[in-house]
């Protein structure tokens, strides 16, 4: 029995983490029926990705896999799941808590990182080339206004977003 | 005249002109002005979601801040950034101990969030402002002969809790504002369903497999041309037609449109001011049935 006292203690471990982040407050209501799943437009093309798998495994406290695994970042944010969830369980929004928490632990895929680069050089996560930006007046568009990159940047660096990014930067 | 603080984002003035050209031009006939304020940024969408939660709702109040500064209501065009800012606003309005945590991190940018402001994405002012009848009104060539496939896109919709915008399962706003053009709004399977697009860059494969299915459906359905709201709803089906065609080797060429393209259109203006060309699949079917 001393192996199932530890998964229990793993495992409030974990969901207390998730719980006490932003997004991921609602966790504990999940009683696995299985209605996110069966919204999921992506889960209906792959298998490497189920919403109802990623809240079990994460309330059972199995943290490396779900962590360091590629299923919570294959999630495309629509949306359908949160709003069908018979507990009000935010499943999209947990699922942002825990790439939060991948984040922190250095798990970051490429694009995200690239994002994270264009946001705090440029302000913007799509930067407007210089090409397209003198173009606007021929098209009959007015002058772009500037960013506030400064604003942002303040921002981030309040929040620790620049250090997870320099952290990533690092590692590659 | 109703006023707007123009929230114009980071992909439409990248990528798209002929989404920022064919909003300005018909809003401002219809009486709606869009004000450009100065430093704002990225609205922090999904992608900046994924890193950092909290940085991302600050990046939303520090944007809604500048319009409350300049005592405006903000009004996106690209539904991501439609519902990073109203999901960031409802949320502050809602929770003062929110509230004070992103001031607390706002105030390093020398900012305060009050909540004393609106966050619409444009077809709610077209709605709410504007209002059906009076589109018709304007309607100088109605699209009569289109049969188009509404594509709102997620993040108009959902999480509905937060963005209040239209019933999640069967909403009508968008279907009423396209028949006000005329337009006959037709039917299509899984209507609702997301494009697939924030999975791009990162599960290619999967994200060109979901928009093929709207496609698919749509070309089905008989429509001549898919309506969209959304920057990224519009990559993912327009240049997403190119890649399905080197990638799966199927050929739809079915048009995506941008609402507010069809609506100037609708609206009389000549189609040599809206950059078309910035289409990747061609236009000119729906232009010929136009009359």
């Amino acid at each position: 029995m001393e192996c199932g006292k530890e998964t229990k203690a793993a495992s409030l471990t974990f969901s207390n983490i998730v719980t006490s982040r932003l997004g991921g407050e609602t966790i504990t209501s999940c009683y696995q029926c299985g209605t996110c799943a069966s919204s999921c437009p992506v889960a209906k093309l792959t298998d490497k990705f189920n919403p109802r798998e990623v809240i079990k495994l994460s309330l059972f406290g199995e943290k490396e896999e779900v962590l360091s695994g590629d299923s919570i970042w294959l999630c495309c944010s629509c949306y359908n799941c949160q709003e069908r969830c018979p507990q009000k369980v935010e499943i999209a929004d947990i699922i942002y808590a825990l790439r939060n928490i991948a984040f922190e632990e250095g798990y970051i895929p490429n694009i995200y990182s690239e994002f994270a680069s264009a946001i705090l050089n440029s302000g913007r996560i799509v930067p407007v080339s210089k090409f397209i930006e003198k173009k606007r007046p021929d098209l009959g568009l007015p002058p772009l206004q500037s960013a506030g990159v400064d604003a942002i940047r303040k921002i981030l660096c309040a929040t620790g977003f620049d250090k997870l990014q320099q952290r990533k930067e690092e590692g590659s | 005249m109703r006023s707007y603080a123009l929230f114009l984002g980071c992909t439409i003035p990248a990528r798209q002109p002929n989404y920022e050209l064919s909003a300005r031009k018909s809003l401002a006939k219809l009486g709606i002005e869009l004000v450009d304020l100065p430093n704002m940024t990225c609205c922090a969408p999904p992608p900046i979601q994924s890193i950092n939660l909290e940085a991302s709702l600050s990046i939303a109040a520090y944007n809604i801040c500048v319009a409350e500064e300049a005592d405006l209501n903000v009004v996106t065009l690209c539904t991501g950034c439609f519902e990073s800012l109203a999901m960031a606003n409802a949320m502050l309005k809602d929770n003062e101990k929110l509230k004070a945590r992103v001031n607390r991190i706002l105030s390093n940018a020398g900012k305060e969030f009050k909540g004393s402001k609106e966050v619409k994405h444009y077809l709610q002012v077209l709605m709410d402002d504007v209002g059906v009848e009076r589109i018709k009104q304007n309607i100088f060539k109605p699209l009569s002969n289109l049969k188009i496939a509404s594509f709102s896109g997620c993040h108009l919709l959902r999480p509905s809790e937060l963005l209040k915008f239209d019933d999640p399962e069967r909403p009508r706003i968008f279907d009423d504002l396209i028949e006000a053009l005329g337009a006959k709004s037709i039917n299509y399977r899984n209507k609702l369903k997301c494009c697939g697009g924030l999975l791009r860059g990162y599960a290619d494969d999967i994200a060109l497999n979901i928009a093929r299915e709207k496609i698919v459906n749509t070309t089905k359905a008989g429509a001549d041309c898919i309506a969209t709201l959304c920057p990224f709803c519009f990559i993912a089906l327009d240049m997403g037609q190119l890649m399905i065609r080197s990638k799966l080797h199927e050929e739809y060429n079915m048009p995506v449109l941008h609402y507010s393209e069809l609506l100037s259109l609708a609206l009389g203006i000549d189609q040599k001011e809206l950059a078309l060309v910035f289409h990747k699949i061609k236009v000119d079917k729906v232009l010929n049935k136009i009359s």
